[in-house]
């Protein structure tokens, strides 16, 4: 607007009018300074207009979506929802015997409350199968006797457990106790392969049950090594692209940019026919002698396979922005250096490398952000040993149907990327993300 | 990059070692998408290349594949939805995200960063988690299952790339043109599509490419999100890998391939146009 | 109670509507199921012949059952329930019924009585029944082998076998999941069929599953879905694989894999309907439900797998397979020829132990 105002004063129009304290007004008599904040402001509100259907739309489909999934991971309604009046019993409890009979007066008072209901709304049905996820066979504890219910008479204390062994069992109890609050830490405790014990401590669980803390260090290491391995692939080429001259550079990018474009799906059908048993690598093995036909190679299925697929897919992330700032660094540094008496490697070492680094940066956390959260490729080709975390995440979504564990794990997922991110945007800024 | 006239026995075997190593990485680039090209015509239901096709006996080659793809209702049903879908959530994505991108790069965007980055959020988070997000909340919409649930994720995970590519080109944008018009009597309507339009087309195209080919490609919502009737290529070819694996796969990569080397062809056309536009030459 | 009003409605409607169905207005179904051979089976028995009676019923395949119970959970707790009818295994149909998730069954109201008038919940087998579930087959997971992997005299002949990687080297291919492999394990550690869920349910019984596991696991290649494993054999990937006797089946007699089942221990268990809560379309489902499980009708499904029907009165019934003629009474799971030494699934302790044991077994699967 000063610049506006300039080229006004210097097309000689008239002075600008002023006020009786001499500051600038506009033409209706408004101060400047006031019509210029609010001419601001209205242009503030119409950048926000233009943005804003879309940060609607995203917030909705796509932020609040993940934010409910996450409140799964300590949402805990069973236990509040199906036994409160146990619960109100339970208070006075202290936790190391079998309760006494009001506790299962109340027991009996809300297993019949919830008779009533309509089948769809029954708490009790999933409450044991909440129950089940701490301690086995609380399931068959629960809907066993929620059959026997109505015909048990007072005292409850012996008809409950005469109706299954583990009413009788403290643990039961403590675990009906410890979780009969509307929020809970236990996905989270079994997210991290750890258990209450008796006095409710969080410890270790049995070594023959830890499963996730292994799986997510797994998935780190493969994500690490896929993302050298981009890296060390990937440098080389981009190296030689930069250096050629634009004509071929841009034809040798096609051998970069053609699998970019390619489904993901085939890609991995691609290796999955080269690396099987009776793929084309195999078979070629086989033919001119190197390997028996007994001795074919374990190629795909496991690890290998999966860091194989997984580094041909995200070696375009590598070298896109590797290329862009290999582009950019003058040849004539390393020049200088080496008329100055360093040897090609010191000057390399010395002077190029250190320039590549914002390059190597950015296509490193994108590799490595990418790989941490994949699913498809380890899912197709993963077998037992390439399996990843998102794997487990979608296992328990869609069959163990432990959904509270799935999302603890996803947000635990969902935490260690968006640091990254956070990084990554610090290093390059999100939106210099070059595309093809 | 010539070997200069003065190079050393040294510097020479350090000039070939690298082009071959180079050339065996580009190899390992392209191989696989190129070999599956052949075998999508082999007669025989095997994944190596037969006698027949060493040899290049015409007999070991055959249609058969193309047949079977073309001969089957569920294929040529995930083709159409594939279409719909892709396009449908390409509109969506370009419209919303072009118009996004108009005020963001505005500089009196208030909170830019911040907006920026939700905006962009969808290529960053693990596919499995906004997959496993999406699962609950459009069920509870009653949108689970339906054409519209997969066009909106899709819409979502597309986004990222038409802000980023229309930011892009709208970095090297003259907003006085803008400024020039309204000094001339255009209404805001008319200036955008008289000025801005054509200037920022090629990065809003391009966007729109990247859209598409990320809902074309798109698998893990899919997976969740959609039904039976919903059924994309990338979801026949999950089960087919996963099922039972036969060259029909290839035959339906190798036509993915062929598409893949239209858009790639169409995107680097833009570029040059984009570079001509603005008056940047290749080097 | 309302309910159960409309379903005897529909059951009353059924009555009349033979031959007027014509008339109606047209209505979908989508039917969930496993997918691959066997959802071809139950197009063509029942599927395509209903469609044929009902010109204005349209049934969309979808092939969820793997997932099932995950669908049903999420379309409930959404309140709109897409699915009308589900075929899945009887553990997960006891859990999606404490749950409330899918209608409560009335056998001898909803299902058609056997042609001789016994009533539905007499004829279908013993123990296959459950509150909310109507079974359709019986089922079991066999190990099957290339009989070209070994020496003419030494071909494998028991579960034993599975686990002798001395006499029988190669890799093999097992489920993904400790269901039947544990009881394998046990059940070739020399513990009796009878009393395999009682060892499993003590931890030391755990122990020595696992540890007899631990003798093949280098030689293990795991599978996830039904079609993996006979494909894993015809590709040769592996010599031996544990797979479901239908699958089995149909590579082996249809597609012409070169390959033996193994019936020694064959593990047994149900599969059957269940119908969603809440869904829009329950009278048209019922209507196809009367139809799709009489006596005639599970009979017709073995003409195209070799899965036995869950009616008593529908075994006389099996006769020829419908493409290739051969006489599908030797391939049933339950012809005694076959059922020598069955370990018959124990659903409850799946669902009791099933948590546990899945932690244990992916840890094992990990280390």
């Amino acid at each position: 607007m000063a610049q506006a105002d300039a080229r006004a004063l210097a097309n000689g129009a008239e002075p600008a009018p002023t006020d009786r304290a001499g500051r600038l007004q506009t033409a209706d008599g408004v101060p400047l300074k006031t019509a210029l904040r609010r001419a601001e402001r209205r242009r503030k509100i119409a950048a926000f207009l233009l943005v804003a259907p879309l940060l609607f739309f995203i917030l909705t489909f796509f932020v609040f979506p993940i934010a409910q999934m996450m409140w799964r991971s300590v949402d805990n309604p069973q236990v509040v929802r199906a036994l409160p009046q146990t619960l109100e019993a339970l208070q006075d409890w202290d936790g190391s015997d079998v309760p006494g009979e009001p506790v299962f007066a109340a027991l009996h008072a809300d297993m019949m409350a919830d008779l009533e209901r309509p089948r769809v709304a029954q708490a009790i049905g999933p409450l044991g199968i909440r129950l089940n996820y701490e301690l086995s066979a609380a399931r068959s504890a629960i809907s066993r006797t929620a059959r026997q219910v109505p015909n048990f008479e007072a005292p409850y204390r012996d008809a409950f457990m005469d109706s299954h062994r583990l009413w009788g069992d403290p643990a039961l109890w403590r675990i009906i106790k410890r979780e009969g609050r509307p929020l809970t830490s236990a996905y989270y405790v079994a997210a991290l392969d750890r258990e209450f014990d008796d006095q409710g401590n969080i410890v270790r669980r049995d070594e023959n049950r830890r499963i996730y803390v292994q799986l997510f260090i797994r998935t780190i290491l493969m994500s690490v090594a896929i993302t050298f391995l981009t890296f060390m692939l990937g440098f080389p080429i981009s190296y030689y692209l930069s250096i050629l001259p634009m004509r071929y550079a841009n034809l040798l990018m096609i051998c970069v940019l053609l699998p970019f474009w390619t489904s993901l799906l085939v890609r991995t059908s691609a290796w999955i026919v080269l690396l099987q048993q009776q793929g084309v690598i195999n078979t070629m093995l086989v033919q001119i002698g190197l390997i028996s036909d007994d001795g074919r190679l374990s190629m795909i299925y496991n690890m290998t396979g999966t860091i194989i697929a997984m580094t041909h897919i995200l070696l375009p992330f590598m070298v896109l922005p590797l290329y862009s700032v290999m582009r950019n660094i003058p040849p004539s540094y390393v020049r200088a250096a080496k008329s100055l008496g360093a040897t090609p490697w010191t000057a390399f070492r010395r002077i190029y490398f250190p320039q590549t680094l914002p390059g190597i940066g950015a296509g490193g956390v994108l590799v490595f952000i990418i790989s941490i959260g994949y699913y498809i490729t380890p899912a197709l080709v993963g077998g037992q040993s390439g399996r990843m975390i998102s794997n487990e995440i979608a296992r328990h979504m869609q069959q163990s149907l432990n959904w509270g564990l799935a999302a603890a794990l996803g947000t635990m997922l969902l935490i260690g990327v968006l640091v990254l991110y956070w990084v990554y945007n610090r290093l390059v800024g999100a939106d210099s993300l070059k595309l093809g | 990059m010539a070997l200069p006239a003065y190079a050393t026995t040294k510097d020479k075997i350090w000039y070939y070692t690298f082009r071959v190593i180079c050339f065996a990485i580009f190899f390992f680039l392209l191989a696989p998408i190129v070999v599956m090209i052949p075998l999508s015509f082999n007669a025989q239901p095997f994944f190596s290349f037969t006698r027949e096709m060493v040899t290049l006996n015409p007999e070991g080659y055959s249609l058969r594949w193309y047949r079977d793809f073309l001969g089957s209702d569920s294929w040529m049903r995930s083709i159409r939805n594939s279409f719909i879908i892709g396009i449908a959530a390409t509109v969506l994505a370009t419209t919303l995200g072009t118009i996004a991108a108009l005020g963001l790069s505005r500089s009196e965007m208030p909170f830019k960063g911040a907006i920026m980055a939700i905006l962009i959020s969808p290529m960053i988070v693990p596919l499995i988690i906004s997959a496993a997000g999406m699962f609950f909340f459009f069920s509870q919409l009653g949108i689970s299952g339906t054409y519209l649930g997969v066009v909106l994720a899709h819409a979502a995970l597309g986004i990222p790339f038409v802000i980023i590519t229309v930011t892009a080109t709208l970095v090297g944008f003259d907003q006085s043109l803008i400024r020039a018009a309204a000094s001339l009597g255009a209404s805001p309507t008319r200036t955008f599509f008289k000025i801005t339009m054509p200037l920022i087309l090629p990065g809003v195209i391009s966007g729109a490419l990247f859209a598409f080919i990320t809902s074309f490609d798109e698998i893990v919502i899919v997976l969740f999100v959609a039904g039976p009737e919903q059924r994309t290529i990338p979801r026949e070819m999950w089960s087919g890998i996963r099922e039972d694996i036969s060259p029909t796969i290839l035959a339906v990569a190798t036509l993915m391939v062929l598409l893949s080397v239209m858009l790639l062809t169409t995107l680097e056309l833009l570029r040059r146009r984009n570079e001509r536009m603005r008056g940047i030459t290749p080097t | 109670m309302k309910l159960k009003t409309v379903l005897m409605g529909a059951a009353g409607a059924m009555a009349l509507s033979v031959g007027t169905t014509s008339a109606q207005d047209p209505v979908s179904l989508t039917i969930v199921s496993w997918g691959g051979a066997y959802t071809t089976s139950q197009v063509r028995a029942y599927h395509d012949p209903y469609m044929a009676e009902n010109p204005h019923v349209t049934i969309i395949n979808d092939d969820g059952s793997a997932n099932a119970l995950a669908g049903l959970r999420a379309q409930s707790q959404a309140g709109n329930v897409t699915w009308d009818l589900v075929d899945m295994l009887p553990s997960d149909a006891q859990l999606a019924c404490d749950e409330g998730l899918i209608l409560e069954i009335d056998h001898d109201e909803m299902l058609a009585a056997a042609p001789d008038g016994t009533s539905a919940s007499e004829d279908f087998l013993p123990g296959s029944l459950g509150e909310c579930f109507i079974p359709q087959i019986v089922y079991s997971t066999v190990l099957t082998y290339r009989p070209g992997a070994f020496s003419d005299d030494a071909q494998p002949s028991s579960i034993a076998d599975l686990f002798d990687v001395e006499n029988f080297p190669g890799r093999r291919a097992l489920q993904d999941r400790p269901g039947t492999n544990l009881e394998w394990a046990l059940y070739a550690d020399g513990v009796d069929p009878d009393d395999i869920y009682e060892v499993l349910s003590t931890p030391e019984g755990v122990d020595r599953a696992f540890a007899k596991l631990d003798t093949i696991k280098e030689h293990i290649v795991f599978w996830t879905e039904g079609a993996q494993a006979p494909q894993l054999l015809a590709d040769g990937e592996v010599v031996m694989a544990t797979g479901y006797n239908g699958r089995m089946f149909d590579a082996i007699e249809v597609e012409g894999m070169d390959a033996d089942i193994i019936w020694d221990g064959q593990v047994v268990e149900w599969d059957g309907w269940v119908v969603p809560a809440g869904g829009s379309n329950i009278e048209a489902v019922m209507d196809y439900l009367y139809w799709a499980t009489d006596t005639q009708r599970l009979a017709d499904q073995a003409k195209y797998i070799s899965y036995g029907p869950a009616r008593a009165s529908s075994a006389p019934l099996v006769g020829e397979h419908a493409d290739l003629g051969i006489d599908m009474n030797q391939h049933m799971p339950t012809n005694p020829d076959n059922y020598f030494s069955p370990i018959i699934l124990d659903n409850d302790f799946w669902t009791d132990y099933g948590d546990e044991l899945r932690e244990r077994f992916a840890n094992w699967m990990l280390q």
